[in-house]
């Protein structure tokens, strides 16, 4: 019973993390119809500036963050109005070709800039003490009760957002037809940007959140949490905000629950199988809507 | 007209035969470089990947992230088959095992094409891509997890832990293989090359590949004019999909040992695709040529060390924003209606992407 909790615990925690990331992708595929693959390697880049401020700058952890979501809002900003911009009018499948050549540029840079060799992600980031519930038998870690905070905290502050504010609207306008937006006098290519600048805002906590549990950090390990996240927001549908939110935690708990009572091996080959499932069941994801084909 | 067209449809072929009577020389001259010597049976390997892909992505338009997966069902197999025919049935023709090798490659990749195909091609756009990709990574962990033991003439097969089997370790999991010796020939890359070419080819301009084309181009109409959608594009799966195991068994011969599970991930099926957006979408020869550029051109770019993989990036980056920019495009159509001008039936259409198919809410 105790296991089962401190499993459902872990599983929140990691859930958060991949909801948060998912957001990214979902809010970027809802306005700019692409399949933004460079996600992860924006989480990776996050955390890397993350770890420069905090043992090179000795910044304190909430600045820390807050370098690392510049960074990355700006690093957003950069590759939309670079990369993506041009490609308005392209085919999908060129934009994700793209999109893949933004991966592995971010990759590659960070490689020449940090070097291949992991890097350790200070362990003590987060001081948070941790919490004993039941006598001591349920020990909660201040790192996961931060991480659930902060997820719950992103996905109630986005949803007000979206859809209480005057930019929110217009993301929502835009994402519903990008056409009948401009012309109400939406300012459609500065919509983009805000959503790409949010997204990776998101992917620079998320980043921080997730290496201030696994510690091991290199360029390369954006790419596997950026896959599944975007399988969290097919699984969710992709596109949807709340199905995103659903997907991401989801997923958490079902990699955590497989590796505690399944397999540690195949947790990954369980995630990708729930996916498959679902989407035989439900073709548009769980809180997709199903568009109908006119003829 | 008519000559003009055979040439237009089999250049690609002579330009292969050319090539490889030309490494032929070179090599019993010995005057051609080990390193394009070692890369020739990868390069044939690629090439196979990139015209089969093409087939799914181009010519049926469905975008499949998980290619390199059946790659590495094929490359698997293969390898348990050759370990089998060289240990236990005592084959002694390192030809006929490899023949056998892919040919048990191929079929367990198609088998698996099959099945996956199933499921698969009723999604649509990008989430028939996300499930091929999840498909891919399966794939990868379960061969991740998988030990496979012979002891006199029988396979042992054993999952997630491979101690106690009997005999000796054919492959051990996350290991890779053992016990097989490399196999693999460069006549044999090239005649897989060729086979390719020729099947997809007469897969492409026959009735069936009109029909694959016609789901593509819509799918509701190909559906009113009495097409079996799902079976178009399961034949063009399940092709795709056995080319691909016997590319996969082909490299696994000649890498064996070195080969492991870990290679066939998405990363590997991204890849194939850059190889064929690269040489063009549903163009056959395009995907030829630039999956033996895109394979020959890291490797000869060595001495740029780190900054090999940002400069692959870049460009890959700048060919797709200038292949994309209208002003360029209008002017390679331009140029391009100058050099036919005789050629009228030329078809200057370009292959639609597969932007039709995503949200569906087209008029």
């Amino acid at each position: 019973m105790v296991n089962l909790l401190v499993n459902l615990v872990n599983g929140l925690s990691l859930g958060s993390v991949y909801a948060i990331i998912a957001l990214g992708y979902t809010m970027v595929y809802g306005i700019a119809k692409m399949l933004n693959f460079a996600h992860g390697d924006v989480i990776m880049v996050g955390a890397y500036a993350a770890y420069v401020a905090l043992r090179s700058l000795n910044m304190p952890p909430l600045v820390a963050t807050l370098i690392a979501m510049v960074v990355c809002t700006l690093l957003g900003i950069l590759i939309e109005k670079t990369a993506y911009k041009p490609l308005r009018q392209a085919t999908s499948l060129a934009v994700l070709i793209t999109a893949i050549g933004v991966s592995y540029f971010l990759q590659n840079m960070a490689q020449l800039i940090w070097g291949a060799t992991p890097v350790n992600f200070p362990a003590d980031f987060i001081t948070l003490p941790s919490i004993s519930l039941m006598d001591g038998k349920l020990l909660i870690e201040g790192a996961t009760l931060i991480t659930i905070l902060a997820g719950a905290v992103i996905m109630v502050g986005l949803t007000l957002f979206i859809n209480r504010t005057k930019v929110g609207k217009a993301m929502r306008a835009v994402s519903e037809d990008r056409g009948a937006a401009e012309l109400m006098g939406i300012n459609v290519n500065r919509t983009i940007s805000i959503t790409f600048a949010i997204g990776s805002a998101l992917a620079a906590i998320a980043g921080i959140l997730l290496w201030a549990k696994v510690f091991k950090l290199e360029p390369t390990t954006g790419a596997l949490p950026g896959i599944k996240a975007f399988t969290a927001a097919v699984l969710g549908g992709i596109g949807s905000i709340p199905g995103a939110m659903l997907g991401g935690v989801l997923l958490g708990v079902i990699e955590i629950f497989g590796r505690a009572y399944i397999s540690t091996a195949l947790s990954d080959a369980i995630v990708f199988s729930v996916l498959i499932i679902v989407l035989l069941v439900r073709p548009t994801g769980l809180l997709g809507k199903a568009v109908r084909e006119k003829v | 007209m008519k000559k003009k067209n055979i040439i237009s449809r089999f250049w690609i072929y002579l330009v292969v035969i050319a090539f490889w009577v030309i490494c032929e020389l070179l090599i019993s001259q010995e005057s051609l470089s080990p390193v394009i010597q070692n890369q020739l049976i990868p390069i044939c390997c690629w090439v196979t990947m990139a015209v089969s892909l093409n087939l799914v992505v181009g010519i049926s338009g469905e975008l499949s992230l998980g290619h390199a997966g059946f790659m590495s069902l094929g490359a698997f197999s293969g390898l348990i088959i050759a370990g089998w025919l060289q240990n236990a049935a005592q084959v002694e023709s390192p030809v006929a095992r490899l023949v056998l090798a892919m040919l048990a490659g191929g079929l367990i990749a198609g088998i698996f094409g099959f099945l996956i195909g199933i499921p698969v091609l009723r999604l649509r756009g990008d989430y028939l891509a996300i499930v091929t990709l999840a498909f891919g990574e399966i794939i990868n962990s379960l061969i991740i997890n998988l030990y496979v033991n012979l002891d006199q003439g029988t396979l042992y097969f054993k999952f997630l832990k491979g101690r106690g089997l009997p005999g000796i370790p054919l492959l051990a999991g996350a290991q890779g293989p053992d016990n097989i010796s490399k196999i693999a020939l460069v006549p044999a890359g090239f005649i897989l090359v060729l086979l390719t070419l020729i099947i997809v080819n007469n897969l492409i301009h026959c009735r069936t590949g009109r029909a694959i084309m016609a789901t593509r181009d819509n799918r509701i109409a190909a559906e009113s004019v009495g097409i079996n959608v799902t079976k178009y594009k399961m034949t063009a799966f399940v092709t795709a999909a056995v080319l691909a195991g016997m590319a996969g068994a082909m490299y696994g011969l000649f890498m064996s040992r070195a080969t492991k599970p870990t290679m066939f991930r998405y990363t590997k099926s991204i890849d194939v695709l850059v190889f064929v957006v690269m040489g063009g979408l549903g163009n056959v020869n395009g995907s030829v040529i630039s999956a033996a550029l895109l394979t020959i051109l890291p490797e000869q770019l060595r001495f740029l060390n780190d900054y090999r993989m940002l400069i692959y990036a870049v460009v890959l980056i700048l060919m797709m924003l200038i292949s994309n920019n209208p002003l360029i495009r209008s002017w390679m159509t331009r140029v391009k209606e100058n050099l036919f001008r005789r050629n009228k039936q030329t078809p200057s259409v370009p292959v639609p992407g597969l932007d039709d198919q995503k949200g569906g809410g087209r008029t």
